[in-house]
């Protein structure tokens, strides 16, 4: 009993409410990646390798805009829309032609564009990281930190960009397009929607959210070609632990294995902390393998 | 391969039984790379070993990518554990035994795979790619933090060992020895998992690819065809693991890193799935283009890049790979 109660007295309650806040800001930020991936797969039936690649182009093309133009939300949008054609643009060259063939070559192309993209980066950037500031400079007290107002924006612009696509889905007349091509595709071109368009704009649309979220995170990281690998490493585990092709559960999984890793940290380095994610993955599979939110088909 | 005019040959081959042809173009080929050490200048007789080292990784995905039909994105695990098993091996034993090594890169290979087998073998696809994704980078977090025993971000060095038979014969390994040596194990792994693929086992992975549900339907028990097709491929990773080691006298926490496996993967797809030679043929095929790229634009030219192109274009226009069409001749 009194090593229980040592422990719970060890437990730096301050250090866990920071950590919450820092897990919850992570987890949007990854929860917008995961929901671009998530939206991929479950409309194309396309594991999209290249979103790691997506995040990071989007982060570099935002440090571009931000030195060219100086306004940090000019960055934001001008990112999204480049990365949003460019996305376009892989999807009609390389997804498009493996329409309709196993779900594995496509696995295998968006993993070929995703070296293409990360070399390209590093040729074109040079191993060097890059920092930018971030755009909101104040900061409110927490416990004996100053926390920066810019982490609980990004956390609600996130929210934001999620929900605002939610609405878009639901109500728009395109995203009742997009949800009508994933429950049945041959009636849906039957009913006159144009659907390879329909494919071309949920990838250019899933980039988007990657590269914005590229963007936000920019300033809490230095940029460089690698992020991207531990990103989409995240996202992936995200997507299984949350159900592949289910909006909420990814939402709900980011959040929750932001939160961990965050905990996590506060005792060992935070590269072992990724581990956490892992063994949680890892028991997800074993015990419900359909994804935490989604109940198991008996 | 045919010597002469068309017409003078076509009665032997059709004489001459499958068999014969296959065994007549593997000793061809054994040849050709058996007399390559003397010839070739010290540089490329490394290189060419080296083909053979990452053709024996490749070859040992192709088990569950091209016969098995499950595509791992993990093998950078079981390569790297059979390098830092040899690497435990070379340190802690002296004077570093060859034989010792090879044990103890299999042992700690065959751990790793049955770590992996146990949990991803319940998925299937995509999620059967992304879990041994992750379990290889779980692999690559505990080596690359747990610098006391791994070496961390800076690995391990050691010595090559000597080549010995016990009682009988002990000498140290030149390049073109090593390069037999390698030969004789790549050569070795290939007859016997071709073996292993004709064989009833190998009949049944087959017929997982195929189709898995009928498979079960069968009666055989999928999961455990399963996971001995994983550990079976974790070991000869492994050993392909522990000769890069011996080969190369070092062992480094990048190679269990991600990339490893995607270069697997990228070897399979170009050389032809689903044949066991096409993997090395794809090894070869990459490792070639990439030395004549920087050879041509210098070392700083990111290769991977065209590298890249090519492999998207012939995942788009050649699905079968560079073998493809010698598949089912092959598997004969």
């Amino acid at each position: 009993m009194d090593a229980v109660a040592h422990f719970f007295q060890s437990i730096p309650v301050d250090l866990l409410i920071i950590q919450t806040v820092n897990g919850v800001v992570t987890g949007m930020i990854l929860a917008l990646v995961a929901s671009g991936l998530t939206l991929i797969f479950g409309i194309m039936d396309v594991v999209n390798f290249a979103h790691g690649e997506l995040f990071m182009l989007g982060a570099y093309v935002g440090v571009l805009v931000l030195t060219a133009t100086g306004s940090f939300w000019i960055a934001l949008v001008l990112s999204a829309l480049i990365v949003a054609l460019l996305g376009a643009a892989i999807q009609v060259a390389t997804l498009r032609p493996l329409l309709g063939r196993d779900s594995l070559n496509t696995i295998l192309a968006t993993f070929g564009i995703s070296l293409i993209l990360q070399n390209y980066a590093l040729w074109q950037f040079g191993p060097v990281a890059r920092k930018i500031g971030e755009p909101i400079t104040s900061h409110f007290n927490l416990f004996y930190l100053t926390y920066p107002w810019y982490r609980i924006l990004i956390a609600l612009l996130s929210a934001a960009i999620i929900g605002g696509f939610w609405l878009f889905l639901k109500y728009g007349k395109y995203g009742v397009w997009i949800r009508a091509t994933t429950q049945d595709r041959v009636m849906a071109q039957a009913m006159g929607i144009p659907v390879p368009m329909v494919y071309t704009a949920v990838f250019a649309i899933g980039a988007a959210m990657a590269a914005a979220s590229g963007v936000l995170f920019a300033p809490l990281v230095s940029v460089n070609h690698t992020m991207g690998l531990d990103w989409v490493l995240k996202a992936f585990i995200v997507v299984v632990i949350g159900g592949m092709g289910n909006l909420g559960g990814s939402i709900g999984a980011a959040i929750f294995i932001s939160l961990l890793e965050a905990y996590a940290a506060i005792w060992v380095d935070p590269s072992q902390a990724v581990i956490v994610s892992f063994v949680v993955l890892i028991l997800t599979l074993l015990f419900r393998p359909t994804g935490l939110f989604v109940p198991t088909p008996k | 391969m045919t010597t002469g005019p068309l017409s003078k040959s076509m009665p032997l081959t059709t004489k001459l039984s499958h068999t014969a042809v296959f065994w007549i173009g593997f000793c061809v080929v054994m040849a050709v790379l058996i007399v390559a050490p003397l010839v070739l200048p010290e540089y490329w007789r490394r290189f060419l070993t080296e083909i053979l080292i990452w053709g024996l990784l490749a070859m040992s995905s192709d088990i569950l990518i091209g016969y098995t039909g499950m595509v791992s994105f993990g093998h950078s695990a079981f390569f790297g554990l059979g390098m830092y098993g040899a690497a435990a091996a070379l340190l802690i034993v002296s004077p570093p035994n060859l034989w010792l090594a090879i044990l103890f890169g299999l042992g700690g290979a065959a751990g790793a795979a049955l770590f992996v087998a146990y949990f991803s073998t319940r998925l299937r696809d995509i999620y059967f790619a992304i879990t041994t994704l992750i379990f290889s980078q779980i692999f690559y977090v505990i080596i690359f933090t747990w610098t006391e025993v791994t070496g961390g971000e800076n690995g391990l060095i050691f010595s090559r060992p000597h080549f010995t038979i016990p009682f009988l014969y002990d000498t140290r390994f030149s390049t073109a020895t090593l390069h037999w040596f390698v030969l004789a194990v790549v050569a070795g792994s290939y007859v016997l998992l071709r073996r292993i693929m004709q064989s009833p086992f190998g009949m049944v992975l087959q017929s997982i690819r195929e189709n898995e549900a009928r498979t079960r339907a069968i009666g055989y028990p999928v999961e455990r065809y399963k996971i001995v097709a994983v550990m079976l491929s974790g070991l000869f990773a492994g050993l392909a693991g522990v000769l890069y080691a011996v080969q190369n006298q070092f062992a480094a926490a990048e190679f269990v890193f991600f990339t490893t496996s995607g270069d697997t993967v990228i070897f399979n797809v170009m050389g032809g799935i689903g044949t066991l030679v096409g993997p090395i043929v794809g090894a070869g095929f990459f490792q070639l283009i990439r030395e004549l790229l920087s050879r041509i634009f210098g070392d700083q030219f990111p290769y991977l890049i065209p590298l890249g192109v090519i492999f998207i274009v012939m995942i788009i226009f050649l699905p079968q790979g560079l073998l493809g069409f010698a598949r089912r001749w092959l598997n004969r």
